[in-house]
C-alpha cells in the first residue's frame, strides 16, 4: 500500500498539540477513574482504617465478603429482580413500541408521555412512588416498609414506570429500520400477522433486543438510588446473633452500607465486595451480549 | 372481502388507542398525585394520598414557603450548586473530550489505543468499585466543592463521551481537514473552527447525556461535596426524607414538585434531541 505522504505531513504538527487535546481529559481521567480503579484493587487486598496504613493480607476480605450473609442475601435478591424487571421491562416496551409504529394517531404525545419519567432522578422517583405505595397501603393499615414482597414488588413497578419508556424508543428505532420489503414480500406470501412479528420482524431487532436486555440487566444489577429512596433495605430481619439482614437490600446498596454504615467491618470487606460487584457486573453484559449477537440476522 | 379487513384494521386501531390512552392516564398519575399532594396539609398527605385537596386538607402555597427553608438548608443554594455542577461540567466534559476525541481518532498512536481502551473499558465499572477511593481522592486534591467538582465528572464521565465522539470523527472524511491543511490551517484551528461544528449533533446528543446524568446524580456529589455546606437537590431532598423524625410530607411534595418542573419544562422544549441523544447513546457495548 502507498501511503499518502500528505497524510504524515499532517500528522506530525497534529501531534505536537497532544498536551493540548489530550492533556485535559488524561489528567481528570486519572484522578476521576485510573487511579481510584487501582487503588480500588489493591485495597480489596488490604487491612485498613485508613488508607495510608493498608497492609496487604492477600484474599482474606474476599472470603470474609463471601462469607457475610447480608451480601449473599442482597446477591440473590439483587439477580432475582435483575431478572424480573428484565423480562417484564423488554416484554412490554417491545409491545408499546410494536403498537406505536402501526400508524395510530396520536402516537407522538404517546411516546412523549412514556419516555417523560426517565429524566425524573432515582432519589425523587423513590419518594414519589412511597407516597403512592403508602397511600395505597396505608388504608389496609400496613405499608411498603413492612413487607419484602411489598419492597420487591414496589421496585418492580418503579422501574417499569422508569425505563420502559427509554427501552421503547430503542425498539421503536429498530423496528422503523425493519425494511418494509420484506414486510410486503411477507404479506404477499400470505402470512399472518402473528407470523410476520415473529419470523420476521422479531428476528431484524435482535440488534435492539440484545441492546436492551443488556442495558436492563446492568440497570438492574446496578440499581441504587431508587432502592435507597424507596425502602433503604427495609424490612430488617434479625438474626440469632442480633445482626440483621436487609431484606430489599440490593448489592450496590450493600457495598455502600459496609462502607460507610457498619462500624465493625473493615472497609476493606467492602472494597472487595465493590469489586465482586464489578466483576459480576462486566462479566454478566460480556456473557449476555456474546450470547444475543449470535442470534442477530446477518444482513 | 376488502373492505371487510379495512374495517376490521379500523376497529383493531381504536381498541390500540383506547388502550394506549387508559396506559397514558396511569402513567402522569403518579406526577399529578405530587401536584395534588404538595398543596396538602402533612397529615393529609399520607390518609388521603389520592384525594383532591378539599377545605379541610387544602394548605395553599405554604408547603412551597416552608419548603424554602426546609431541613434547615435554603432550597435556593441546592438549585444553585446543582445549576452550577451541571452547566460547568457539561461543559468541561464536551470541551475536552471532543477534543481529546479528535485527537484519538486521528493520530491513533499506541497511547491513543491505550487510553480509547480504557474508556470503553471504563464504561462497564459500576461506581460502587471506585467510590470509596475515588472520593478520597477527591478529597486529597480540594476538589470537594461545587467548584471543583466537574474536574470529577470530567474523569467519571469521559468514557461514554470519548466513545461516542471517536465514532462519530471516524466517520467524518478526512479530505476536509487535509484540504484546510494544505491552505495552512493549524491543527487547533483545524479543530475549532472545521471539526467542531461538524461534530454539532454528537455534541448535543453526549451534552444531554451528561446534563441528564450529572443533574440527577446522588451517590457521587453526596461522596465528594462537603455535605454540610453543599447540598444539591438530589441530595437535599434525600436529607429530608431520610432523616428521622418527623417528616412534613407535604412540603417534601412542594420541593419534588419544584425539582421535576424544570425538568419536564427542559424535557418538552428539546424533546427530539433528547429521544436522540438518549437512543444514541444507548448504542454501546
Amino acid at each position: 500500500m502507498h501511503s499518502n505522504p500528505l497524510k504524515k505531513y499532517w500528522k506530525n504538527p497534529t501531534r505536537r498539540w497532544a498536551l493540548l487535546f489530550l492533556g485535559p481529559v488524561v489528567a481528570a481521567f486519572a484522578i476521576g477513574f485510573v487511579w481510584p480503579f487501582i487503588q480500588g484493587i489493591w485495597l480489596s487486598l488490604c487491612k485498613f482504617r485508613l488508607i495510608s496504613d493498608a497492609k496487604f493480607i492477600g484474599f482474606g476480605n474476599f472470603a470474609a465478603a463471601l462469607e457475610d450473609p447480608s451480601f449473599r442475601h442482597a446477591f440473590w435478591y439483587t439477580a432475582l429482580f435483575a431478572v424480573v424487571s428484565l423480562v417484564l421491562i423488554n416484554v412490554l416496551a417491545f409491545a408499546v413500541a410494536y403498537v406505536l409504529t402501526q400508524g395510530i394517531k396520536g402516537s407522538n404525545l404517546f411516546r412523549t408521555v412514556f419516555f417523560m419519567p426517565n429524566l425524573i432522578g432515582g432519589i425523587v422517583l423513590g419518594y414519589i412512588w412511597s407516597m403512592i405505595f403508602d397511600g395505597i397501603l396505608s388504608r389496609y393499615g400496613t405499608s411498603i416498609l413492612m413487607e419484602t414482597r411489598y419492597g420487591f414488588w414496589g421496585l418492580i413497578i418503579l422501574m417499569l414506570w422508569q425505563q420502559i419508556g427509554y427501552m421503547m424508543i430503542i425498539y421503536i428505532a429498530g423496528l422503523q429500520a425493519v425494511p418494509e420489503d420484506m414486510l410486503e414480500a411477507a404479506r404477499i406470501d400470505g402470512a399472518n400477522r402473528r407470523q410476520i412479528l415473529f419470523r420476521v420482524t422479531i428476528p431484524n431487532v435482535m440488534p435492539s433486543i440484545t441492546i436492551c436486555t443488556f442495558l436492563s440487566l446492568t440497570n438492574g444489577f446496578k440499581l441504587f438510588d431508587q432502592n435507597m429512596a424507596l425502602t433503604a433495605g427495609q424490612p430488617f430481619l434479625i438474626q440469632s446473633d442480633g445482626s440483621a439482614i436487609k431484606t430489599t437490600e440490593m448489592l450496590a446498596l450493600n457495598i455502600y452500607n459496609t462502607f460507610y454504615s457498619s462500624s465493625n467491618t473493615s472497609p476493606g470487606v467492602a472494597q472487595a465486595k465493590a469489586v465482586l460487584f464489578f466483576v459480576l457486573v462486566a462479566g454478566l453484559g460480556l456473557l449476555q451480549l456474546s450470547y444475543t449477537r449470535k442470534r442477530e440476522v446477518q444482513q | 372481502m376488502k373492505k371487510n379487513t379495512l374495517s376490521a384494521d379500523r376497529t383493531r386501531k381504536t381498541i390500540l388507542t383506547v388502550v394506549l390512552t387508559v396506559i397514558c392516564i396511569i402513567y402522569v398519575l403518579p406526577v399529578l398525585t405530587v401536584v395534588l399532594n404538595s398543596f396538602k396539609l402533612n397529615t393529609f398527605v399520607k390518609s388521603e394520598t389520592f384525594a383532591l385537596p378539599n377545605g379541610k386538607s387544602w394548605n395553599g402555597l405554604q408547603n412551597f414557603v416552608k419548603g424554602m427553608t426546609f431541613g434547615n438548608y435554603p432550597f435556593w443554594k441546592s438549585v444553585l450548586y446543582s445549576v452550577v455542577i451541571t452547566v460547568a461540567s457539561t461543559f468541561l466534559i464536551l470541551l475536552f473530550t471532543s477534543m481529546a476525541a479528535w485527537y484519538i481518532a486521528r493520530v491513533n498512536s499506541v497511547f491513543c489505543k491505550i487510553i480509547y481502551f480504557l474508556c470503553v473499558f471504563s464504561m462497564v465499572v459500576p461506581f460502587q468499585m471506585v467510590m470509596y477511593t475515588l472520593s478520597k481522592t477527591a478529597d486529597g486534591l480540594h476538589l470537594n466543592t461545587p467548584w471543583t467538582i466537574p474536574v470529577v465528572y470530567l474523569g467519571f464521565g469521559a468514557g461514554l463521551a470519548i466513545f461516542m465522539f471517536v465514532g462519530f470523527v471516524k466517520s467524518i472524511p478526512l479530505e476536509i481537514e487535509e484540504s484546510a491543511a494544505i491552505d495552512g490551517c493549524g491543527p487547533v484551528r483545524t479543530f475549532f473552527r472545521i471539526v467542531l461544528p461538524m461534530l454539532k449533533p454528537t455534541l448535543i446528543s453526549v451534552g444531554i447525556l451528561e446534563i441528564m446524568w450529572v443533574w440527577n446524580d446522588y451517590l457521587l456529589p453526596y461522596l465528594v461535596l462537603d455535605i454540610n455546606e453543599y447540598r444539591t437537590i438530589p441530595i437535599h431532598i434525600q436529607y429530608l426524607k431520610g432523616s428521622y423524625g418527623t417528616v412534613d410530607l407535604g412540603a417534601t411534595m412542594a420541593l419534588i414538585l419544584l425539582s421535576i418542573i424544570p425538568v419536564i419544562v427542559f424535557y418538552l422544549s428539546c424533546q427530539k434531541h433528547i429521544i436522540k441523544g438518549v437512543a444514541a447513546g444507548a448504542v454501546k457495548g
